[in-house]
């Protein structure tokens, strides 16, 4: 189920040419557009899961019968990766699709592109996945809304780990952009607030997607930590584990790696999973609540794969912005963010509420440690984190939200 | 003392995986003069039919090494295979016209790959008896590292005798010191050409499934490794096989022992080298440029421009028509709000500003001579010259569309010095360098810049802030900005520019300083890339370290390039053609980028002198005229 | 009157001299030919004079004043005119454009933005072509023309700049023995017009011969004769370098 502007235009035509013009307004006032947009083509790995998750919501909630009594139609574009075209696809969107609402976006840049756009021009923004703070917080304004559990929610998870551990002697590993940056200042600020001992003492910053892994590897161990805190993620991870594992970094270390659990970062390391990270993700084969057991096989059966984080991402989003609408009843954008205050959803993970002091979803994240398993990597003493333990106290909130509208 | 033995050895194999690479790409340019976008496309081909060889055939597999020689021999055919259907047919383009070819395979071969082998990383397999490490003075390290550093000098040695102990190296060699003399020896170019290529992309091939062990296979496995690949080339003395080594070995060992310096202060400012892993590689390659102009081993070569055998065709001033349907299409753009609506108003404004983008690069281009891989860097700093003032100094849209230009201009006149002392290439590569040391400015500086994330909440004034008086605000400007260039072009500013191209030594012997007049005209040209990057960001209400990427700078190339470099309309066809394809297909289907590779490759072989340069051949050759 | 006055002029490469120790003088309105077999160093002392390349030592004085290791366009500023031996002239350009070039240079218009380059010194460049015999070409391309014509075109770039002396660096190579006696008939007869003094590099005997008032000779960087033509025909050093090694072929 592929809906794309030239298909949705085929058809329109194709009903205005049977019934004549009234059909188009009929079958514009029948259904409910929303507009995505997402890096598809840039970083297909993760994207097409979480495309994948929307498209098994937005069948779900239309087999249902809709919102409203009417059915969703997303209308869905390609970014490039690049924020300035994900702002011209917005204006494309908005003006000439008419669409009620914007959602998606992966990379933190490109989000606070869509964000920044949406607080410009009155419309609402449901943001997927990126991580960056600065989406609820620095830039967080009235019209923008946020799933994924944030980078310093994440941090937080892992800074409380590895606060109980015998660790003093702490090196980081990260790549150099806002991301790695603003994991390794949280991780580094909870850890010592709640263990003054610890010690940081190697830093270590590749370029995202270019570390030089060896090298990397041989400095850590040249500081010789007892605790290594991870943020590289991707081919960048894949990199730096084998170069570790060759090497002997991790022997005798405690490694803490953000995301690493989740399927998109720990399938491509296969037989070469490190044991024993302490890690955040999803382990998606052993989570057999009743909720996550429907949608794991939903989504089996209609993919013929299983689904990674992007696709729970993807397939909660939608879930989120049918709530929304549902609550609002209607589609109009000041009732939108009002009913989306403090809204809360019943997902896969278990239910978690949209806050109404800084947009954020209190959706958690699954934190274990990996294994090995029949040559795989797998998550392993796994508990769920939910989200709303992970935030900070209201009024420090408040003061990192300096737009209050 | 072993850790620094370690980290020199780690470096050693980096420098073997480089050089692969490189050593292919330097042998092509050397011969054809091609600078081979799609190198990096070929590496990553090795990679996965690598990966496929070795583990994944349907039935059975080819063993490591056997699918490490499968998947080498392999891309070298498909290079042949590209340079026959494709490149041979364009040889006698303009120089660097075979960039936007090779480009376009780029972009096709990104698609065919994901289509294939699906968008998840593949974890490639260890190599067989190579998995484990050793201890070299107490410290761990991998087997299959040392191999990689014995496998770059083997490298190195067979090609040394491939070219010093054969008569087909013998004709490799005097070929890239002189094309037309082997021409002239009777020797059947074609087949020198193809079979240059078939062992550069072997090469590639070779060292894309080396990486099998070391790292997984991914998709942006072609554009991480081209950037480096040039530098590698162009540090080393482009055509120049050890210089390539020696760059590779240059550039891997700081990366290296950069990772590892502890923080100093200069001048109160502290540095810390192990986070600016960026831009290392960016600024050897400028030191070693502005010291030695040719890279560490490079000679001097003849102007690539005289063995294309293509005369400039003279400029004339535009015959009635040209104008009219200038006129013409201004009248459109001037009445295009009328029917175009909201979105089509936000496409035209993008529209507008890359044209004055791309006449801006084609000033320096056309009538200069000086390609530019890095224009990328005056877009950008314009764009965050005009957020800048706006974030830190609550500056008015317009007086931040004035620094805009101000910075660009003051980035131009800075680069440009050092730029306009070099030639061809190097020049060009010189200009990516400065690029990128602008975009890693943007990208890590993040106190300052914002880092990825970027600088929001740059909106218009209130007065422009509807589309429709943001459109006539870019449009005026745009316009403006490129009839001024057109009109400088005609000017004896232009004329003398023109004439530093043509034959420089003729101009310095009438006086004309041709050095200074290029460095005027590359700050020029920066002054109105500054005034699109201003105007960018207004419309987009944002700056990104996106606007200064390597993508921006080739996005800027092809548009002039499949305009046509030789004709001043060029770049505004281009432009248009360009941005609109791209906006048009990326919203059509998820294969956008096939679709647009194979476009640029059609139009390539079509127009080899670009769509107005086809136009005005067109147009004179119906008039019976010489153009 | 003297114009060019070069004196112990030397220039080595590694270890050849290719120039030693070269002096000769010449005066307005005079063509002064430098000959010599190949590689006596005609070519590099061409260039230590326009500027192409610095000397190791001596001295180059333009109507008394040292021009030594100037840069070719400071020198042709001071009014010195130079013709290539390969023509080089702006292929995009038409031929009158190329002249105007030169004009547009001459008058220090090179910074004008504005206005078209085509409306500048066109009368004068009509009239250095038709002093050349180009003027019903002037609106051809410069890279269609004839190789004679183009010869001619580099005659008329280099006239622009008003010069006292014109460098002319084997002005006729390349052209059929019709046309070579034709350029230097009318490069004789602009340089008495405007008493230009002209030094010049030939391989062409009969051209050297039949238009130069003098001759100097090089021999492996020194200079072996000098004098008229009937002289230097007479020299036995002459007679040995060309006819010695089995004459000019």
């Amino acid at each position: 189920m592929k809906i794309r502007r030239r298909d949705f235009i085929a058809g329109a035509a194709a009903t205005a040419a049977l019934a004549g013009a009234p059909a188009i307004v009929r079958a514009q006032s029948a259904t409910i557009k929303i507009g995505e947009i997402n890096s598809y083509t840039t970083i297909p790995a993760f994207t097409l899961p979480y495309r994948n998750g929307w498209q098994l919501a937005v069948e779900e909630i239309n087999a249902a019968g809709g919102v409203l009594g009417r059915k969703l139609e997303v209308i869905s574009r390609d970014d490039a990766g690049k924020p300035e075209d994900a702002v011209r696809l917005a204006g494309e969107l908005v003006n000439n699709e008419k669409v009620v609402l914007l959602a998606g976006t992966f990379l933190s840049h490109v989000g606070l592109a869509v964000s920044d756009y949406a607080r410009q021009n009155k419309v609402y923004f449901m943001a997927a996945e990126p991580l960056s703070d600065a989406v609820t917080w620095a830039q967080g304004h009235k019209y923008c809304f946020r799933l994924r559990p944030s980078t310093y929610m994440q941090a937080a998870m892992l800074a409380e780990e590895a606060a109980k551990l015998p660790v003093k002697r702490w090196a980081t590993v990260s790549p150099n952009y806002e991301y790695g940056q603003s994991a390794v200042k949280w991780f580094k600020e909870l850890v010592q607030k709640k263990r003054p001992d610890v010690q940081f003492v190697a830093e270590q910053w590749p370029a995202l997607g270019r570390i030089d892994a060896g090298a990397t590897v041989q400095a850590i161990a040249q500081a010789n930590p007892e605790g290594i805190f991870n943020v590289t993620f991707g081919p960048d991870l894949t990199n730096f584990v084998r170069q570790g594992n060759t090497r002997g970094l991790f022997e005798g270390r405690v490694v803490v790696s953000m995301l690493t659990g989740e399927p998109e970062y720990l399938d491509p390391l296969g037989d070469e999973t490190p044991e024993g990270w302490i890690v955040t993700g999803y382990p998606w084969d052993q989570i057999d609540t009743p909720v996550h057991k429907a949608f794991r096989e939903a989504y089996q059966k209609k993919f013929n794969d299983y689904p990674r984080v992007g696709s729970v991402v993807g397939y909660e989003t939608f879930k989120s912005i049918a709530a929304a609408i549902k609550k609002a009843g209607s589609t109009d954008t000041e009732a939108l963010i009002a009913a989306s205050r403090g809204l809360v959803v019943d997902g896969v993970f278990g239910p978690y509420t949209f806050r109404a002091i800084d947009h954020q979803a209190t959706l958690g994240a699954y934190v274990g440690k990996t294994a090995l398993k029949n040559g795989r990597g797998v998550m392993v003493d796994w508990r769920y984190a939910d989200g709303k333990d992970y935030l900070p106290p209201d009024d420090v909130v408040r003061q990192m939200r300096p737009d209050t509208t | 003392m072993d850790f620094v033995v370690a980290q020199f050895l780690t470096g050693l194999a980096s420098a073997s995986s480089l050089f692969l690479v490189a050593s292919g790409l330097s042998i092509i340019f050397g011969v054809s003069r091609i600078v081979n976008f799609a190198h990096g496309s070929f590496y990553m081909l090795g990679a996965y039919l690598g990966w496929t060889f070795v583990t994944n055939l349907p039935y059975g597999h080819l063993g490591f090494w056997g699918g490490v020689l499968a998947a080498t021999v392999a891309v070298g055919l498909i290079g042949v295979a590209i340079e026959i259907v494709l490149l041979r047919r364009i040889y006698a383009a303009p120089e660097l016209f075979q960039l936007l070819a090779t480009f376009g395979v780029v972009l096709v071969v990104q698609d065919l790959t994901l289509a294939i082998w699906g968008p998840q990383d593949l974890l490639g397999p260890r190599a067989p008896g190579l998995r484990g490490a050793v201890e070299i003075l107490g410290q761990r390290f991998p087997r299959y590292e040392l191999l990689l550093i014995v496998v770059g000098p083997v490298v190195l040695g067979l090609l040394w005798l491939l070219f010093h102990r054969t008569r087909w190296g013998t004709l490799v060699r005097a070929a890239t010191q002189d094309r037309e003399m082997v021409g002239a020896l009777g020797v059947d170019q074609k087949l020198l050409f193809t079979s240059v290529f078939f062992l550069g992309a072997c090469l590639a091939g070779l060292g894309g499934a080396l990486q099998l062990p070391r790292e997984p296979v991914t998709l942006a496995m072609d554009l991480s490794i081209i950037a480096d690949a040039f530098v590698v080339v162009v540090v080393g003395g482009m055509g120049s096989i050890a210089g390539a080594y020696l760059a590779a070995l240059l550039i891997a060992e700081l990366q290296a022992f950069m990772l590892v310096a502890p923080p100093f202060t200069v001048l109160g400012i502290e540095i810390v080298l192990s986070k600016m892993t960026l831009i290392p590689s960016f600024i050897v390659m400028a030191v070693v440029l502005i010291v030695r102009p040719y890279g560490l081993l490079g000679r001097p070569m003849a102007h690539a421009r005289a063995v294309t055998g293509m005369i400039e065709p003279v400029v004339r001033p535009a015959p009635r028509e040209l104008k009219l349907v200038g006129l013409a299409t201004l009248a459109v753009l001037l009445l295009a709000p009328l029917a175009a609506g909201d979105y089509g108003l936000i496409v035209l404004t993008e529209i507008v500003i890359f044209v004055l983008f791309a006449a801006s690069l084609h000033f320096i281009m056309g009538p200069g001579g000086m390609v530019s891989f890095g224009h990328a860097a005056y877009f950008g700093l314009g764009a965050y010259g005009a957020a800048l003032a706006v974030k830190h100094f609550a500056a008015p849209m317009s007086v931040a569309l004035i620094l805009a230009p101000l910075a660009a201009g003051l980035g131009g006149v800075l680069f440009g010095w050092f730029v306009v002392r070099l030639s061809g290439v190097y020049l060009a590569m010189l200009t990516l360098a400065f690029a990128q040391i602008v975009w890693s400015i943007a990208f890590q500086w993040v106190e300052v810049t914002g880092g990825d994330n970027g600088i929001l909440g740059v909106w218009p004034a209130e007065w422009a802030s509807n589309a429709y008086a943001f459109y006539y605000l870019a449009l005026v400007l745009c316009v403006a900005g490129a009839l001024l260039l057109r009109r400088i072009i005609y000017a004896p500013l232009g004329y003398a520019l023109r004439a530093g191209r043509d034959s420089p030594l003729r101009a310095e012997a009438i006086g004309i300083p041709v050095a200074r007049i290029q460095w005027a005209a590359f700050t020029c040209a920066a002054l109105f890339a500054g005034l699109a990057g201003g105007l960018f960001a207004f419309s987009k209400g944002s700056v990104f370290p996106t606007y200064v990427s390597i993508p921006r700078s080739v996005d800027a190339l092809m548009m002039v390039l499949l305009g046509g470099v030789q004709t001043i309309s060029g770049p505004i066809v281009g432009a248009i053609v360009y941005a609109g394809l791209h906006e048009q297909l990326s919203r059509l289907t998820d294969y956008w980028r096939l679709i647009l590779g194979l476009a640029i490759i059609v139009l390539v072989l079509a127009f080899p002198q670009g769509i107005a340069g086809a136009a005005q051949r067109w147009w004179y050759r119906g008039k019976g005229e010489v153009a | 009157m003297t114009v060019l006055e070069v004196t112990h002029l030397s220039k080595a490469f590694g270890g050849l001299q290719a120039v030693a120790d070269v002096s000769f003088t010449l005066a307005a309105g005079e063509l002064l030919a430098l000959i010599g077999p190949n590689g006596a160093g005609k070519s590099t002392c061409f260039n230590l004079l326009n500027g192409q390349l610095k000397p190791d030592s001596g001295t180059v004085r333009f109507e008394g004043r040292d021009i030594t290791g100037l840069k070719p366009r400071q020198i042709w500023r001071l009014g010195i005119g130079r013709t290539f031996q390969i023509t080089a002239t702006f292929a995009s350009m038409t031929v009158r454009e190329n002249v105007q070039m030169a004009l547009l240079s001459y008058h220090r218009q090179l910074a004008q933005f504005w206005r078209p380059a085509s409306t500048f010194h066109r009368e004068e460049a009509d009239k250095l072509l038709a002093q050349v015999g180009m003027l019903d070409q002037a609106d051809r391309a410069c890279g269609v023309l004839a190789y004679g014509d183009l010869k001619r075109v580099e005659l008329a770039v280099a006239l622009a700049n008003a010069p006292r002396l014109l460098l002319m660096d084997e002005p006729t190579a390349g052209m059929a023995p019709k046309e070579r006696v034709e350029l230097m008939a009318l490069t004789r007869e602009v340089v008495r017009q405007r008493n230009i003094a002209v030094l010049f590099t030939e391989h062409d005997m009969d051209v050297v011969f039949g238009h130069a008032d003098r001759i100097i000779v090089l021999n492996r960087g020194r200079l072996i004769a000098q004098g008229r033509p009937e002289d230097v025909r007479a020299d036995p050093r002459v007679q040995e370098i060309y006819l010695g090694a089995g004459g000019y072929a």
